[in-house]
């Protein structure tokens, strides 16, 4: 035996088959993400409540499980990090807003559920834009999370804090939420895996919804094999959620598995006309072209496939998201949880509550959505939207005649400086212009890294989509790609990221 | 298309139930309008002929039997409230002096 093994590093499948073997237990490696998160987590911020003595509590009771010889599901006692969009009974659930600022839910969601049935230590709730409206975190109202890569720079987001976790190595797995790319963007942009699963694919459940019709809960690992993994533990029907897909959960794993054989001969990969050139980084492109070489290599076909629709994409998802998200955020009406700014009147309350309790992009889209809706503008703004939405879905099927896959860079550029675009909404907005078409039609779409841009050291994200229901193709091409980039750099893009200082 | 004025913000903040202070609106009533602006492009191919799309993935409704099954308890519903009476939200008075 030589020095003890920093099991933060290992990757989740790694630490299961650990456990498994005798090697180490699940509150040794409980601890040791405890340990990681109070040694980082005062830099990074990725978390908003650390729930040691519960995660210590699943893992005590794994470890005595498995020495009693019960059978255990596959990710039993491997921790995960939990979007605070999740409500979590005994934890409490903010969605990033003051405005449930300590409240506890009454019940778990479907998704929490799961990961307690598979007994799988929750580590903590992890920062995120208010009610995940946001790209970067900024938007929290408990302040921004930031890159392990570059402290100065942002996560991503909505799901920054989910993707900081994964990145400075506090967490192999964590949840996170996509409405417009909050699982795919903050991916891209610290060098770790996200995926949004086809809508309705994983139930919605218990978490607090931002835009219903776009909103999709997903998995954050720093592999395709561990986001595989913990994808099948969050999908499947629920009737908790009508909006729920009744069929099978795509086999994730096993397409992993397969796309590791490293053979793709009669795979066809649709580049994306639009979803390059003009606004895109060059480190972005050069990247992204070495993927699809890489792609090519393994006996991938590529061809170019045109989506004009998706130059409207970003106008009228900036119409349905507010609508829907005024409808889901009246719910915050100072009654039953939250803050309470108490007026005179029942009204008045809920003007002073809402005033102090929501940050300005929640405002900015509350009122955007009010004005969408309303009588005489309906027409000619959500209306609109919802047939813009349309042509994209046909966009996509025509598309998916000519390619099994799509693939783009998941964002136009590496992760910009804190600050730099907060009060530039529409520049914000931009960060998602590669991810937002998928969420329009509800296909499945994954990100995972592909490389370093040369000119500022920083991560770059590979998007790859695929039809409706069809999930387990990400995982046999991402697999495919990522085996063939983990053989050029020896190992995970997210080791190449420079060393956090650690608190005494 | 026409811009949000001053006091179009001033009254759909009314209506979402947010106060606002004139600062707030000078603001957010500059940004919201650029919004406005950049999405009102939906219009140039939204066409008669297009149909709309609600929802991603067609599904039709959704029905189970109808039985009572186990939910909240009264106590947990009010639990996160901020002020609870006799097993009820309590509420600020409803209607104003003027009412």
């Amino acid at each position: 035996m030589g020095a003890a093994r920093d099991w933060t590093r290992a990757t989740a499948a790694q630490m299961a088959a650990a456990m498994k073997a005798g090697e180490v237990t699940s509150v040794e490696l409980t601890q040791a993400h405890l340990d990681r998160i109070a040694a980082v987590d005062g830099d990074v911020h990725a978390f908003l409540h650390v729930n040691a003595e519960g995660a210590l509590a699943t893992a005590r009771e794994v470890d005595e499980a498995r020495a009693a010889g019960e059978e255990l599901p596959p990710l039993a006692g491997v921790p995960i990090a939990v979007k605070d969009v999740l409500v979590t009974q005994g934890m409490p659930t903010t969605a990033g807003s003051r405005i449930l600022e300590g409240w506890e839910p009454p019940y778990d969601a479907t998704v929490t559920r799961k990961i307690r049935e598979n007994r799988m230590p929750i580590l903590g709730k992890t920062n995120m834009d208010e009610f995940a409206m946001g790209s970067s975190t900024e938007h929290s109202g408990y302040g921004p999370t930031r890159n392990p890569w570059d402290l100065e720079r942002i996560p991503g987001g909505s799901g920054g804090g989910s993707s900081a976790s994964l990145a400075a190595w506090e967490a192999p797995l964590a949840i996170g939420s996509d409405t417009g790319g909050s699982i795919r963007q903050p991916a891209s942009v610290t060098g770790t895996v996200g995926v949004k699963p086809t809508y309705g694919g994983v139930s919605r459940y218990g978490a607090i919804a931002l835009a219903s019709s776009l909103d999709q809960l997903g998995p954050c690992a720093r592999t395709v094999e561990d986001a595989a993994y913990l994808h099948e533990v969050m999908g499947g029907h629920d009737p908790m959620d009508a909006t729920s897909l009744d069929e099978p959960v795509p086999s994730c794993v096993d397409a992993a598995r397969q796309g590791r054989e490293g053979d793709l001969a009669g795979v066809r990969v649709g580049v994306i006309k639009e979803l390059s050139g003009d606004g895109y980084q060059a480190g972005v492109e050069q990247r992204f072209e070495e993927g699809l070489e890489k792609l090519k290599a393994l006996g991938a076909e590529v061809v170019e496939v045109s989506c004009p629709s998706f130059d409207y994409a970003l106008a009228a998802y900036y119409l349905i998201l507010p609508s829907e998200a005024s409808s889901n955020l009246a719910k915050f009406d100072s009654v039953r949880f939250g803050l309470r700014v108490e007026k005179s009147t029942v009204e008045k309350t809920m003007g002073a509550t809402r005033a102090e309790g929501f940050g300005d992009e929640v405002k900015r889209r509350i009122i955007l959505g009010t004005y969408a809706l309303s009588a005489g503008y309906y027409d000619a703004y959500y209306g609109s939207a919802q047939k813009v939405r349309t042509l994209i879905q046909r966009d996509f099927a025509a598309a998916f005649e000519q390619a099994d896959v799509l693939v783009s860079p998941t964002t136009p550029t590496t992760p910009f400086k804190i600050g730099e675009r907060i009060d530039d909404p529409l520049a914000m907005y931009l960060n998602d212009v590669a991810t937002i078409p998928a969420n329009l039609a509800g296909i499945p779409g994954m990100s995972l890294p592909s490389g370093i841009a040369p000119e500022d050291g920083l991560p770059v994200g590979f998007q790859i989509l695929a039809p409706a229901h069809e999930d387990a193709r990400l995982y046999r091409i991402g697999a495919a790609l990522e085996k063939a980039l983990h053989d050029d750099w020896g190992g995970a893009l997210a080791a190449q990221a420079p060393e956090l200082e650690v608190a005494p | 298309m026409s811009s949000l004025e001053r006091a179009d913000v001033a009254r759909l903040a009314a209506l979402a139930r947010i106060d606002m202070t004139d600062e707030d609106l000078d603001r957010l009533g500059g940004q919201l309008n650029a919004i406005v602006d950049s999405v009102a492009k939906v219009q140039e191919v939204a066409g008669e002929d297009v149909p709309a799309t609600s929802h991603p993935i067609p599904m039709s409704n959704v029905h189970r039997p109808d039985e009572v099954r186990p939910s909240l308890s009264q106590d947990a519903a009010l639990s996160g409230a901020p002020e609870a009476e006799d097993g009820r939200f309590r509420v600020p008075q409803i209607l104003g002096e003027e009412a």
